[in-house]
């Protein structure tokens, strides 16, 4: 079945900054803004581009844990403070932990597709640092079955990656794993430095790879197999972007050189019940991007740059496996030599992905979508990558929970 | 008695102070600690805290609360195994909460001392007054047939006295936590030529426990803390009357606490250090000290003006800097006492000149915030205080002969059989004052 039935853009993306540590203006002890600022700057950094909020037709928010973190659910309620014309128009919101924001994203093709819209607003935002991280754990934990929560970590993601990691380290070799991972690292504090939204955009740490060679990982005190540097950022931020058809890039009079194609996409699930098949391999990162590659009809060697979801650089050293660029026990070696970086064979997370951009948990997915868009379309900024022209194509995987929830996009440039 | 039935029955006297309530905690703190391994579920701890003050032990109590769910949550990973076994309690915030909660029902606030005749140890942290203290442990002594022990935390009165005076024969050391207790992490540990060994034993078990670095002082008046900042701080009052010859004694008072505070490096000036430590207790503790020193007269007629005008120092309960010598905005000076007119004059408005008169820096310079982290101490302060005697400015001779005398004090303390050795009261001076490098260093060397 081809699920692509009508053409589908994305346009006039926004991203907030990523607010949190590793920001100069963050301060913990001070009062920061909160959901409805965010809300509100990136559902006006997309009205801005497009000429006004009239011209949406409907509006999807994702969201992971505001009930928690901020106390407050139904944030469809929201989209209307951005501008009065999303009054008593359609908008709800969409959970799947930290796939909601690539969840949103597939909602505003969906509404395309099914031809009830030509213009959606999709975003994604979370403000996360309105509690110390030990009780953010908690929350996060959330994305995980809570039947498993008294016997997990403290920090109870960290600590299944950290799994996962320490398994890798016993197959593969905990040098070999360590390596790959740190270079993961430093390629997302070179790239983040990029970019001025990002949340690691400060950063000026000398020598990235002996920082992060000094700091080993360290049970007592964290998690066995991962130090934090390891781990994405605890971040404030959203991210939105216009979803439309042919129609709505009339309506908007935008140039189709100035949106990507949604040329495939897949989502899928795995049963939050049981543990992971392998430890080894996010199996549903795996099947979500064979899904949506095969959907848009080309194989990964087309595809120019990846945003993929490194909420651990464990994640993003078993992603390219799952992505088929390397051999399985094979990433950190692929990632080691330098063929994820920003000059690389495949540059991947060229904005700095979760551990350098920020992890906003229910925007990434759509940071992740704009941040294609930027780089397909030449908007980039200092970030801009050079793209091949036998590599057109972008692709994105959202993920929730340990590789439960997945959202895999292919992009490319309109024409 | 091991050391878990030794704590299971304790009592801090003057825990709503500054000191005592730090000692509350961090006992506090240890004894739930100890409550929650295995091998002493069930049995039941006991923490007595007791104070004159009814209002102080309630805002003890606000502070405990806070301070405690600050300590639960930087050893999470841990009382989640100490929990494992309840399920009921889920999440980190259940844990923290839990925990909370189980040191919370251990301390016991009460104006009653007779509480102390079931202790089998006491912390003694009442105000610095010798005859208070031996009034008190001698009172609980005949009252409890435990035989306790005694910790006091006096940091000038020797503890052969108290211990012959209040009959405690051997029962009885000095554990001298520094202010804040806890977040310092100095204590000076004094024995008496009767003191048990295996009060001694327990003590450095109990410091351990506690992650304190532990500095063993002699039994003299003082000890090695307060036997080198009541000297030092006499000779920054003295440097400034001295300046106050050819000045007003308030600019001479900036003069001094700028010299010892970036000239010398130090995390902040003597008369500010004066007022946190309070001018009345520095005023005491000298009192104290003098009749045991011989050679010396350690006395200060403007600490008796400064009292005299009601002028002391010391801190709010909430921990703000109450204004003494100096008057403070967000903890910073910003003002100066003036002692004639009984009023403050303003650091604006004679900064420029007083600065000028001291002359620029030496190179290179770095003050204390990051020099207290360089490593290679010799190799900074070294070149830095080299720097600083080739220069002819009053701010270099004033910060010379500070430094000068400041090792002069330390040696002395070694001299007098105070301290073991010079590292001991390096060791006193870089965790208990966190000085940047320790006093006995050479760099002032001609």
């Amino acid at each position: 079945m081809n699920i692509m039935r009508r053409k589908v853009y994305m346009t006039a993306g926004y991203n907030t900054i990523s607010m949190g540590t590793g920001r100069k203006e963050f301060n913990p002890k001070k009062n920061r803004p909160g959901l409805e600022h965010y809300i509100h700057e990136a559902g006006q950094g997309v009205v801005s581009q497009i000429g006004g909020a009239e011209k949406i037709d409907e509006s999807v928010i994702g969201n992971f844990m505001a009930a928690r973190f901020n106390n407050q659910a139904h944030l469809g309620g929201f989209m209307a403070t951005i501008d009065p014309s999303l009054e008593f128009k359609p908008a709800l919101s969409v959970e799947g932990a930290c796939g909601s924001g690539g969840l949103s994203l597939i909602s505003g093709i969906r509404s395309v597709l099914a031809e009830t819209a030509d213009v959606v607003l999709a975003m994604g935002v979370e403000v996360q640092n309105t509690v110390k991280a030990i009780y953010g754990a908690d929350i996060l934990a959330g994305a995980g079955w809570f039947a498993n929560r008294k016997k997990g970590h403290a920090y109870f993601f960290p600590g299944q990656f950290s799994d996962r990691a320490g398994a890798y380290y016993e197959k593969y070799g905990f040098d070999y794993g360590r390596k790959g991972m740190g270079r993961w690292f430093r390629n997302a504090m070179e790239n983040a430095r990029l970019d001025p939204t990002a949340q690691e955009h400060h950063n000026n740490t000398p020598d990235l790879d002996a920082l992060y060679n000094k700091m080993k990982p360290n049970g007592a005190s964290f998690v066995d197999h991962l130090n934090v540097l390891d781990c994405s950022k605890v971040s404030d931020g959203a991210s939105a972007i216009a979803v439309v058809s042919e129609e709505g890039l009339r309506r908007l009079g935008i140039d189709k050189k100035d949106a990507v194609e949604i040329v495939g996409w897949a989502q899928l699930t795995r049963n939050i019940t049981q543990d992971p098949p392998d430890l080894v391999e996010l199996t549903t990162i795996k099947k979500a991007a064979a899904a949506a590659l095969k959907n848009a009809g080309i194989t990964i060697d087309q595809v120019g740059t990846i945003e993929t979801h490194d909420c651990f650089s464990i994640a993003g050293v078993l992603a390219t496996e799952a992505l088929g660029l390397a051999a399985p026990g094979k990433g950190a070696e692929y990632v080691t030599a330098g063929n994820t970086a920003r000059d690389g064979v495949m540059p991947m997370n060229t904005t700095g992905g979760l551990i350098g951009w920020g992890h906003p948990t229910g925007a990434t997915g759509v940071h992740q979508a704009v941040t294609i868009w930027q780089q397909l379309t030449g908007k980039a900024g200092a970030a801009q990558i050079l793209l091949k022209a036998d590599r057109p194509y972008g692709l994105t995987i959202n993920m929730g929970g340990d590789d439960v929830t997945v959202v895999a996009i292919v992009y490319k440039r309109g024409a | 008695m091991n050391y878990d039935e030794r704590l299971q029955h304790v009592s801090v006297m003057g825990a709503a102070g500054k000191m005592g309530s730090g000692i509350l905690l961090l006992t506090a703190v240890e004894m739930a600690d100890r409550s929650l391994m295995p091998e002493n579920k069930g049995k039941t701890f006991v923490l007595n805290a007791i104070d004159l003050s009814d209002e102080g032990l309630a805002g003890l109590m606000d502070y405990l609360r806070v301070q405690v769910q600050k300590v639960a949550e930087k050893k999470t990973v841990w009382l989640r195994q100490m929990y494992a076994d309840r399920a009921d309690l889920i999440e980190n915030y259940d844990i923290i909460n839990q925990y909370i909660n189980d040191v919370m029902r251990i301390v016991r606030p009460t104006t009653a001392m007779e509480t102390t005749y079931r202790s089998n140890l006491v912390f003694e942290a009442v105000s610095e007054n010798k005859d208070l203290k031996v009034k008190l442990l001698r009172q609980i002594d005949a009252n409890n047939p435990g035989k306790p022990w005694y910790f006091t935390n006096t940091s000038s009165v020797p503890i052969h006295i108290v211990e012959n005076e209040a009959g405690l024969d051997g029962r009885v050391l000095g554990f001298h936590f520094y202010n804040p207790p806890a977040v310092q992490k100095l204590v000076e540990l004094i024995v008496t030529p009767k003191t048990l060994a295996e009060t001694k034993a327990f003590a450095l078990d109990y410091a351990k426990a506690l992650g304190k670095v532990v500095v063993p002082s002699n039994d003299f008046a003082g000890f090695i803390g307060n036997g080198h900042f009541m000297r030092d701080a006499l000779h920054g009052i003295n440097e400034a009357l001295e300046l106050a010859k050819t000045r007003p004694l308030t600019e001479a008072i900036y003069m001094v606490n700028k010299v010892s505070q970036d000239f010398l490096v130090r995390p902040m000036g003597i008369f500010q250090l004066i007022d946190y430590v309070g001018v009345d207790v520095v005023q005491f503790i000298m009192k104290v000290m003098n009749p045991h020193l011989t050679g010396e007269d350690l006395h200060s007629d403007v600490l008796d003006q400064m009292m005299a005008l009601g002028v002391k120092g010391g801190q709010l309960s909430s921990g703000a800097q109450k204004d003494g010598f100096l008057k403070y905005d967000k903890g910073a000076p910003i003002a100066v006492y003036d002692m004639e007119k009984k009023s403050y004059v303003n650091i604006a408005d004679f900064m420029t000149t007083c600065d000028a008169a001291l002359g620029k820096l030496p190179e290179p310079y770095s003050p204390w915030k990051a020099a207290v982290k360089i490593k290679d101490k010799d190799a900074h302060f070294g070149p830095f205080f080299g720097s600083l005697k080739t220069m002819d400015t009053l701010g270099a001779k004033l910060a010379l002969r500070y430094g000068k005398r400041s090792d002069a004090i330390g040696r002395k303390l070694v001299a007098d059989k105070v301290a073991n050795n010079e590292q001991d009261v390096n060791t006193v001076m870089l965790t208990g004052f966190f000085h940047a490098y320790g006093p006995i260093n050479g760099y002032f060397n001609e």
